[in-house]
């Protein structure tokens, strides 16, 4: 649980950001982000409201393009051609004419090229595990924002890719669910072993989650803090009473705390 | 409808028969009286505006002629749509997958739609005769470019985290456009089309008008030519209702091909 002194290095297996930055039109967003996920690891970005967290994933993934800095993945250059990774956008972007299991076998069916048919089937699992298998033939604006959100982590899943980028997958539930579907995905990366780098602003959950966590500024977002958690896996919501989390928890708030200029 | 519970849906939601069926069949009903009232009051002569009743009275006495002239048209409307419909969808095919198509083609087409229909149609009567390819040709001219453009603009309205997401999932151009952009344009198509097919009569009775053998557009130049206006504007009005329920038809067809569409629009206003 000390701060680590980060030294990003192109050469290495997982996600490498080096010093990037960006600005929409006068608002700067970025400023001279560096942050590494090695293979293997569960890393959170912990960063206030409107900091620029998305848009840190909107440099990776493409939406947007950097004004100065680099990103590799397994030490190559990210390219148009080349985004390696599942992605979540803290917007859903379901297909809106798609039901929830069309749009979760699309993950599949794309990123895996199988057939329509066969994707739903291999998919199905993913329906019951989210407790979204009901609503299976639903359209997405017929379910709630809680339920959609479900169907893009789950679609986000069924690619079944080495790398994950999930901004905010749990911010619209309810407590009792998100807990779930944390553990869910906690199990699930501990069997699978993809890199996970995931957005949030919930303490909490970065403590739950993760094996290091990165600590954004108010915009201009800039890393301010680099925490490691060592608590032993699996996780489980009785670990949130030990007193090292409480700890953790504390530093991590005043190092948000710190982050306002007042 | 789960969104029934959202006050904020359910405000929007329902298709209200009041504004949707009444309203505009009162508009209507307001003109045709209007039409019945002035003539009858004004009375500016049977060849100049026959009153309403009359011109009805007139078009059922000659209904077989008319049936029989209408019904060429339709197949002329008909055709020519279906041929304008898959050749806009064939080119905006193209153009959205060879980028370099769109910078070459597009100025042809706009360019197709400066054409005045005065001087074409003779010109297609000329060129291609008196059968149904000069016809089908002009519908398909007149009606196309709302078509190509609406899919164009459809195609380049897919959501842009939504592309990125199929991008990142290695999707290839033709995914990301069957997948993703294809649908997604498809309330857009449906717009496209019901605008030009309240072209699509019109073309085909100028194209008849130019040069035909049956069809409404014969009809009419022959009631025109013994200036029975009665029967011109029973004629008219003819034209009008068959556009009007090719409208309301397409209107229909896209509700059941996109039911995401209308809920889509139901719950964000
Ligand atoms: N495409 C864009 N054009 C202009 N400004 C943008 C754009 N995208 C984001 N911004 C601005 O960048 C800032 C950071 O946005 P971003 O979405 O990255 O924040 P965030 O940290 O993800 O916030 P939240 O926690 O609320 O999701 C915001 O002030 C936003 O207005
Ligand atoms: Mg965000």
């Amino acid at each position: 649980m000390t701060a680590v002194e980060a030294a990003p290095n192109a050469g290495a297996r997982g996600i490498t950001v080096e010093h990037l930055s960006k600005t929409f039109g006068s608002l700067a967003v970025l400023d001279d982000v560096s942050l590494q996920v090695r293979r293997g690891e569960f890393v959170s970005i912990l960063g206030p409201s409107g900091c620029g967290k998305s848009t840190l994933f909107s440099l990776l993934t493409g939406v947007h393009d950097p004004d100065s800095g680099r990103c590799f993945i397994d030490g190559e250059p990210l390219a148009p051609s080349r985004r390696p990774f599942a992605w979540m956008p803290q917007r859903d972007a379901l297909l809106p004419w798609r039901t929830v299991s069309g749009n979760v076998a699309l993950g599949a069916e794309v990123a895996q090229g199988m057939r329509r048919r066969h994707a739903r089937a291999a998919t199905a699992h993913l329906l019951q595990d989210f407790g979204i298998s009901e609503f299976a033939d639903s359209l997405p604006h017929e379910i709630s924002g809680g339920m959609r959100q479900r169907v893009a982590l789950a679609r986000t899943i069924a690619q079944n890719r080495n790398i994950a980028l999930l901004d905010e997958p749990f911010g619209a539930l309810d407590a009792l669910t998100r807990t779930d579907l944390q553990l869910w995905l906690e199990s699930m990366w501990r069997t699978e072993r993809w890199s996970v780098l995931l957005i949030t602003h919930d303490v909490r959950e970065a403590v739950l989650l993760s094996d290091r966590i990165y600590v954004l500024s108010d915009r201009p977002a800039r890393v301010v803090g680099e925490f490691s958690v060592d608590l032993p896996r699996p996780r489980t919501i009785d670990l949130l009473a030990a007193p090292k989390v409480a700890a953790l928890e504390v530093e991590l708030l005043h190092a948000l705390g710190g982050t306002r200029s007042d | 409808m789960n969104s029934a519970a959202d006050p904020e849906g359910r405000r929007t939601a329902p298709a209200q028969p009041w504004s949707r069926f009444f309203l505009p069949v009162i508009a209507v009903l307001a003109f045709l009286l209007l039409w019945e009232c002035y003539a009858r009051l004004v009375n500016p002569g049977p060849t100049v505006l026959p009153p309403l009743s009359q011109v009805v009275a007139a078009g059922w006495g000659d209904r077989i002629n008319l049936a029989s002239s209408l019904w060429p048209t339709v197949v002329e409307v008909g055709v020519g749509f279906a041929v304008s419909v898959t050749l806009a969808f064939l080119l905006s095919l193209v153009i959205q997958l060879i980028p370099s198509v769109r910078r070459a083609v597009l100025p042809l087409l706009i360019g197709s739609q400066t054409v005045p229909l005065v001087v074409l149609a003779p010109l297609f009567v000329v060129w291609f005769g008196f059968g149904l390819l000069p016809k089908v040709l002009l519908i398909a001219l007149v009606t196309f470019f709302p078509i190509v453009v609406a899919l164009l603009d459809g195609y380049a309205s897919a959501d842009r985290e939504s592309v990125t997401v199929l991008q990142t999932m290695g999707a290839n151009r033709w995914q990301e456009y069957r997948l993703l952009r294809l649908p997604g344009a498809l309330p857009a198509l449906f717009t496209g089309i019901r605008i030009s097919i309240t072209y699509a009569v019109v073309a085909a009775v100028f194209a008849e008008y130019a040069g035909a053998e049956r069809g409404l557009g014969v009809y009419l130049q022959g009631a025109s030519k013994s200036f029975r206006t009665d029967l011109v504007l029973a004629g008219v009005l003819v034209s009008a209702v068959i556009t009007v329920v090719l409208f309301v038809v397409v209107t229909a067809v896209e509700r059941a091909c996109l039911p995401w569409h209308a809920g889509v629009k139901a719950v964000t206003p």
